[in-house]
């Protein structure tokens, strides 16, 4: 790890301004950015903690909607009882790693086979930064990238409660994080329907089953789709057509049990 | 004798008080005054010559006091393998320098070509960053085949081959197995491969040398499984350090599997630098590191023939094998494919033709050796791979077939066809034994209500018989080996009763600390917690072979029991000297030295006092003192066999396997601590699984590690086992060791990954699946189960 300053700022205000600093970022609960570090694969010249600002933490529920505040952990999502959310937050890596990693980080870092991504991508969920409200659909960008303006700091994530969801997630074997996870959301202006772990391109709609199950909300309506397996990602632990493949299983299953 | 602490009692392990309370004292946990950190600089591409190494900006950086590169040992010997094989044509193996730092040539991802010595460790980091190599990359060598058909591709120029020897075992055999297999009315044919692993000892490698200038003496802490076998490798082979000027120091060692056995050039590096510098200089390896640079496990691609007549007699196995050994020789890595392989392919059964084939190759990977089990998982996972599917070729249930073919409990000891002579066994018994612990009845109910769940159960069965107890030094010399195979122990009783056990094998988390004194107790009478065992350390040990081949007990056991003996004699004369008795009058029972007829005794510790403090004592006939060493060099190898079962339930919607039970019938001979004994096993049958269904250590075609942390390199976890059911009370003792004991550390790794694999192709035979690679993982099943329909 290369040397670096430090600050822990108690608002929202306070970080963006350290953070306005040349190659200053953001800390959350370390738990991508700090192997980062260690490994020297990033040198930030300085790291803003952001667990120490009040406004960031917390979860608050009203209108029909969760609000969870960016540096809120896992353990606490998993905690919370919140139906599939939390049963998703609990089986993110191990407890070390829920005891520490929180929302906005895992977004911000938009892993291509994080769990987050799926809930929030598949209940059109909205992520409030410092500066504005960006809508699920506009923030994930590709692999390891978001909408997020360099120095923007996410402050919170507001997810409308489905009237049904289920998380289903196929462990990669060594890492456990998802080798495809799909997120069924039955929603007040229909099915959504969002894919983790499968593609080239990060989280993703899988609009046909969507469509699918608008007409028909059963785990039989997707039986005739087929999941292509252009841009589907290729690794150690699966070749594009497993992982189409996965993505079909895994979405039934979740239909199924929502 | 206090039954608590005696043979076949089960004390809780007492080192485990310290590793549980952080108290344990590891490599790493040692602070020298005055120390400085070594960093490696590694390659980065897995075959290169090196033009030149530019160190100067690095010198000058801060902290900096010595960079090294592969021009400071030209001057050193390499680390040499531990066995000379010879080629069928006999010619003697290639053996291509391994030196302390790569020269001339990087040869695999994670070769080191430098190293610097800082202040601190990000010092030595900043400056290892700085150093500026120009390497010149050349094609890698990666696949085995490829590896011996294009000679234009080199890992070592100077023997203008990939291959290091073309083994036949045995040689004389080869005629009559072709013939067998030739006339036989029924031949199975399995190509296998068993899949490269990398160890994950918890702890990772670890080395502080310290060169003290006054007296010209060297000590190395590392974390070694064998203390004096590193000193004789550094002593007798790279750095002429002589033996009486070298201690080694192997503190607590956090696991090995094998990995720890082997000298390593860090070792030699820490050492040199601390001459230089006149300073302790100390390096920890990183995971990253561990990953590339330990010995790596298997390794093996491998043809098997079974011929059998019409009934399911065998006949004949013939075997052709290709053995990665990576890019240079490590100690053991000549060993374990060849004579831990070959010799047992015969398994539990009578196969009157035999003949292994083995060709052993360099790879631009990282070198490959012994890793628990050695060889003898590959020979059992090949074996009885081939008889499963030989079973469902000829209609016989997997059992049958097996037990028509067992070796008899009558006929041992019985010299098989691979050339060895197995001791005892009782393989008949053992299928029983598993029969009654597994449940087979309850199969066909079981794999109903799996069905009902969309999920296709198997169950899957095999045995297993290995050669360990390493190793009797005569037949080892034959065989090629450079070292004897014997242990040694010395037996002190000090003047006050309590003992200390110096014992040449060395601990690295089996629990010798436990055990041991169980042997020495039992025989004196006493209680254990008045023994200690001193390990780990060439100064106060009087020598060791070390700790792997499951010969702690058999081998390491042996020798305490034979210096205790020795103990017992001399504490007899004393005995009879203090009672004025003749030495033939002496019994010895329960710590109680009594004159036969008589009531007279005299107890152990008075006997101990009588022995430091000899006042009237014949000085003519009794040496004062009470201490005795043993050697002890076994008359064969020791024969563990068990016979296992498991059920797994697979998707196969995903592939995902799920091994639902885990049976374990073995016979490891007389068991001296059953809790030990049991946790060994279990140990094994979870490393077992693991090589079955997650482990892999695989490279891409240009030698790049894929699988170098544990992103990517599955360990098996807690839930990926089943609750196991073991069962060690079918034993036949071993007949030429004085403990009847024949090991367990390995017996677990070696018999359950055919377990695993027969019961997933049992799950998918329906389908038309015949055989499925290690590892099943889940892509790997989908991939068989789409394959088949
Ligand atoms: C062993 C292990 C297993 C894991 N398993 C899983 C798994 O199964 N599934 C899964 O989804 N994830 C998994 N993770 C990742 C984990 O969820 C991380 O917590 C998460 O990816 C990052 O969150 P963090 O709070 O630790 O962020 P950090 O590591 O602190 O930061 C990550 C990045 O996000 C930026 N950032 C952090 N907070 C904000 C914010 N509020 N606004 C803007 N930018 C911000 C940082 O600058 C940095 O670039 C695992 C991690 C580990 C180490």
């Amino acid at each position: 790890m290369h040397n670096f300053d430090f600050e822990k700022p108690s608002t929202v205000a306070d970080a963006v301004a350290a953070l306005a600093s040349e190659d200053a970022q953001a800390l959350a609960g370390g738990q991508t950015l700090i192997p980062t570090l260690k490994q020297r694969l990033a040198a930030p010249s300085k790291l803003v903690s952001l667990t120490g600002i009040a406004d960031l933490q917390g979860i608050s529920h009203s209108d029909g909607v969760l609000t969870i505040g960016a540096a809120t952990t896992h353990v606490e999502v998993a905690a919370g009882g919140y139906g599939s959310l939390s049963v998703l937050a609990g089986n993110i890596g191990d407890p070390a790693v829920r005891n520490r990693g929180t929302i906005g980080g895992s977004l911000a870092n938009n892993d291509p086979s994080a769990d987050y991504p799926a809930a929030v991508l598949a209940t059109g969920a909205t992520i409030n930064t410092n500066a504005r409200s960006i809508k699920a659909d506009d923030f994930f960008d590709g692999i390891f990238t978001t909408a997020l303006e360099e120095g923007e700091i996410i402050t919170s994530v507001a997810f409308p409660i489905p009237e049904a969801s289920c998380y289903e997630k196929f462990e990669q074997p060594a890492s456990r994080f998802a080798l495809v996870g799909v997120c069924v959301a039955k929603m007040a202006g229909g099915v959504r329907v969002a894919v983790t772990g499968a593609s080239e391109e990060g989280v993703h709609r899988w609009r046909e089953a969507e469509t699918a199950l608008n007409a028909n909300f059963s785990a039989d309506a997707i039986a005739d789709l087929s999941v292509s397996a252009d841009g589907l990602i290729s690794d150690l632990h699966g070749t594009p057509k497993y992982r189409a493949n996965l993505v079909k299983v895994l979405t039934a299953r979740a239909v199924a049990n929502c | 004798m206090p039954k608590d602490n005696g043979i076949g009692a089960s004390p809780k392990r007492r080192e485990d008080v310290r590793f549980l309370t952080g108290r344990g004292q590891y490599t790493d946990d040692i602070k020298l005054k005055n120390q400085c950190q070594a960093m490696f600089v590694r390659s980065q591409v897995a075959n290169g010559v090196i033009k030149s190494i530019d160190t100067s900006v690095a010198a000058g950086m801060p902290g900096v006091l010595a960079i090294f590169t592969g021009e400071d040992f030209t001057e050193v010997g390499g680390n040499p393998a531990g066995w000379l094989i010879n080629s069928r044509d006999g010619e003697p193996m290639k053996e291509p320098k391994r030196p302390v730092l790569a020269h001339g040539k990087v040869r695999h991802v994670g070769d080191a070509y430098a190293a610097v010595i800082a202040e601190t460790h990000e010092q030595a980091l900043d400056a290892a960053e700085a150093i500026d190599a120009d390497i010149d990359e050349l094609p890698a060598v990666i696949d085995m085949a490829d590896a011996l058909a294009n000679t234009d591709n080199l890992v070592h120029d100077e023997i203008e081959t990939n291959q290091c020897f073309d083994w036949g075992w045995i040689e004389d055999n080869r005629a009559a197995t072709d013939e067998a297999i030739k006339n036989a009315p029924h031949v199975t044919t399995l190509e296998l491969v068993n899949n490269r692993l990398v160890p994950n000892a918890m702890e990772t490698r670890a080395s502080t040398g310290d060169y003290n200038p006054g007296t010209g003496d060297y000590t190395l802490y590392t974390t070694s499984q064998n203390p004096h076998l590193t000193r004789l490798l550094i002593s007798a082979f790279v750095m002429g350090i002589p033996e009486n000027k070298l201690t080694i120091i192997a503190p607590d060692v956090g696991g090995g599997f094998g990995s720890k056995i082997y000298h390593y050039g860090e070792e030699a590096l820490v050492l040199a630098a601390s001459k230089k510098l006149g300073r302790p200089v100390a390096w920890t390896a990183t995971r990253s590191e561990a990953f590339l640079t330990d010995a790596h496990g298997r390794d093996h691609k491998t043809t098997i023939e079974l011929a059998t007549d019409k009934e399911g007699n065998f006949l004949a196995i013939r075997t052709s094998t290709l053995a990665n050994v990576g890019a240079y020789l490590s100690n053991f890595s000549t060993v374990t494919p060849t004579f831990l392989h070959g010799t047992v392919i015969s398994g539990n059964y009578t196969v009157p033709h035999i003949y292994v084939n083995l060709k052993a190759v360099f790879t631009n990977t990282a070198p490959v050796d012994a890793y628990r089990g050695a060889g003898r998982p590959e020979a059992t996972y090949s074996v009885e791979r081939v008889i499963d599917k030989c079973a469902r070729e000829l209609g016989m249930s997997p059992l049958e077939i097996r037990r028509k073919n067992f070796i008899k409990k009558e006929q041992f000891p019985f010299a098989t066809a691979a050339g060895l002579e197995y001791d005892s066994g009782d393989y008949h018994a053992l299928v029983d034994k598993l029969e009654e612990i597994a449940d087979f009845k309850g199969f066909a109910a079981r794999k109903a209500e799996s069905a009902s769940r969309g999920l296709l159960r198997g169950l899957g069965v095999n045995t297993y018989v290995e050669a360990c107890g390493l190793a009797p030094s005569n037949l080892a010399g034959v065989l090629g080996a450079r070292v004897g195979l014997f242990e040694a122990a010395t037996v002190r009783v000090n003047a006050t009763g309590n003992i200390s056990v110096m014992t040449g094998s060395h601990s690295h988390g089996q629990g010798h600390e436990t055990v041991f004194p169980q042997l020495v107790a039992d025989m004196l009478g006493m209680s254990a917690d008045d023994i200690d065992i001193v390990h780990g350390d060439t100064s106060k040990i009087p020598f060791g072979m070390g700790t792997y081949g499951s010969r702690s007990m058999s081998v390491g056991g042996s020798a305490i029991v034979k210096a205790t003996e020795k103990i017992i004699d001399k504490a007899s004369k004393i005995a009879a000297h203090m009672m004025e008795a003749g030495e033939g009058d002496i019994e010895f029972n329960d710590g109680v030295f009594s004159v036969t007829g008589t009531d007279k005794s005299v107890s152990f510790p008075e006997v101990a006092f009588k022995a430091y403090v000899p006042h009237d004592y014949p000085h003519d006939k009794l040496e004062p003192g009470l201490e005795e060493t043993a050697f002890y060099d076994p008359a064969n190898f020791t024969y563990p066999s068990g016979a296992y079962a498991c059920e797994v339930e697979v998707d196969p919607e995903t592939g995902k396997v799920t091994v639902c039970s885990m049976a374990a019938a073995d016979d490891v001979g007389n068991v001296i601590n059953p809790m030990i004994v049991e946790g060994q096993i279990q140990g094994g049958l979870g490393q077992g699984i693991g090589q079955a269904l997650v482990e892999n250590c695989v490279y891409n075609d240009d030698g790049q590690l894929l699988t170098g942390s544990y992103m990517d390199y599955t360990m098996p976890r807690a839930d990926d086992l089943p609750f196991f059911t073991t069962d060690q009370t079918t034993l036949t003792p071993c007949t030429h060791n004085p403990l009847g004991a024949k090991g367990c550390g390995e017996a677990g790794a070696i018999g359950s990954p055919p377990t695993v694999i027969n019961a997933v192709v049992d799950a998918l035979s329906d389908l038309g699946v015949t055989h499925i690679d290690m590892p099943a993982s889940p892509a790997r099943v989908w991939a068989a189960i789409q394959a088949a329909s």
